[in-house]
């Protein structure tokens, strides 16, 4: 073991590192919880540079009170513009739009937009459509002509909006992200005699686990290996979003997972792969089930609806999971705005350190669940059968 | 109604809360009576613990829709 460093002994520069991390570990856990006010801080303060243009449409009345509702819809939705903000820098990227309408391909910036989100300002491209935007929702603007309020699903009055939103680019972030950190792990391999360096000893009782605990007793020693990359891709993807919802500050803090349209489509990767290695067993339960025929007619539209109800409870679940998380997180900082006055913050500083917690357990939990429940759909798809015999027993 | 949703969404507390109390009671008594599993049973309670709070999370996105 090392022997114990004489500081005297030491030259200038080094006396003064020695002394800096004695401190550090000394104080750790003061450092840590001031470091926790401070990202609490930069949360508040980031919200705080949004109330110049809410408290002006809110003057109107007299004391409308906060509108809580609104601040929460603002920054968990979607958006065609990329708000940067960190303490004391406040940047709004315009985002290029996207659009295929039935004239053909449509794109420009959203700065035409001018920040309108109340359907005023109309945009016209160089093919003749008009484009308003309501709710960052982009609608032709001759379709909605009396009632205010069209409804997302009227698709005959929206065109197809292909834009790069900041869900987008935080989803090219995670990709980037993602990219950094397993290629420094696989770095770590380099030499196979050894034990792996760096990052890859970090993450590989990670990757051990989803393997020994999660694809092999699922899916089965010998077919587990064809579907490990999906189930760690969507594994870390989901982490990794989870946790950058969970950092306030830019070029975090965006709501990934917490969007139902990411979640749509994480859950539809999981039923293609499920349904494209079904075997000729698992087609034979969903139209086939072992049961009197008599049951039939009820058992088989069942069994093809539980096909589809599966990925759609992992949709619902990892979105509500998230989003409500979120939601409560935002809520409670708007706790002093609602209160308005600051002797709030200690206590809203307090609930949202310990909210936190929960919600990092959260992320870890929900990237889990997802990951183990496509592996046990997985499985069922590709499970080769025991003799009939072994089911009377049960 | 605002306040409906707010009921519904209420009542799915309720539901998640008995029922991830009465898993987090089972698994207790579990790991109590052979805490050698006490591993497998902690992971078998989280899973029971986040697939329940899905279930009432549908009531709340229900309500969010309102």
């Amino acid at each position: 073991m090392c022997e114990k460093i004489n500081p005297s002994r030491l030259c200038f520069i080094n006396k003064k590192v020695y002394f800096c991390t004695e401190f550090l570990i000394m104080h750790m856990k003061k450092i840590f919880i001031l470091a926790w006010l401070i990202l609490v801080w930069g949360n508040v303060s980031a919200q705080h540079g949004h109330e110049p243009d809410k408290s002006g449409e809110h003057t109107e009345k007299q004391e409308e009170g906060f509108d809580t509702g609104k601040l929460v819809a603002h920054h968990l939705s979607d958006s065609h513009d990329y708000l940067f903000e960190l303490p004391f820098i406040h940047k709004t990227i315009h985002l290029p739009v996207i659009l295929w309408t039935d004239k053909g391909l449509s794109v420009f910036s959203s700065k035409a937009f001018q920040g309108d989100n109340e359907g005023r300002v109309v945009v016209t491209d160089d093919k003749g459509n008009k484009f308003v935007r309501i709710h960052e929702v982009i609608y032709y603007a001759d379709k909605v002509g009396g009632h205010d309020h069209p409804s997302v699903f009227d698709f005959d009055s929206r065109p197809l909006d292909f834009s790069i939103t900041r869900n987008v680019v935080a989803i090219f972030f995670v990709f980037v992200l993602l990219f950094v950190v397993l290629y420094y792990t696989v770095k770590g391999y380099n030499n196979p005699k050894k034990l792996p360096k760096g990052l890859a000893s970090f993450l590989e009782p990670i990757i051990i686990f989803i393997r020994d605990d999660v694809a092999i007793p699922n899916i089965g020693k010998d077919k587990y290996e064809k579907y490990m990359p999906y189930l760690l891709t969507v594994f870390f993807f989901i982490l990794f979003s989870n946790l950058i919802g969970l950092i306030p500050f830019a070029p975090f803090g965006h709501n990934i997972t917490g969007n139902i349209l990411v979640t749509f489509v994480l859950a539809t990767f999981t039923f293609i792969i499920t349904t494209l290695s079904g075997n000729k067993h698992y087609w034979k339960h969903i139209l086939a089930p072992d049961v009197p025929k008599a049951l039939w007619p009820i058992m088989v539209p069942i069994e093809i609806l539980g096909m589809f109800t599966k990925p759609f409870a992992l949709m619902v679940r990892l979105f509500a999971n998230i989003l409500a998380g979120h939601t409560i997180i935002i809520s409670l900082v708007a706790l002093i705005f609602i209160f308005g006055s600051l002797a709030v913050s200690p206590v809203s500083a307090f609930f949202v350190i310990f909210m936190s917690f929960i919600e990092l357990m959260v992320a870890f939990i929900q990237a889990y669940i997802f990951t183990i429940l496509s592996a046990l759909f997985i499985g069922l798809a590709v499970e080769e059968h025991e003799e009939h015999a072994h089911e009377t027993s049960h | 109604m605002g306040s409906l949703a707010g009921i519904g969404a209420g009542l799915a507390a309720i539901g998640a809360g008995i029922g991830i109390g009465k898993i987090g009671a089972s698994a207790t008594e579990a790991m109590a009576r052979q805490p050698e599993f006490a591993g497998k049973i902690q992971t078998a309670m989280l899973i029971a613990a986040a697939l329940v709070e899905g279930v009432a999370l549908f009531a709340v996105v229900v309500a969010m829709i309102k």
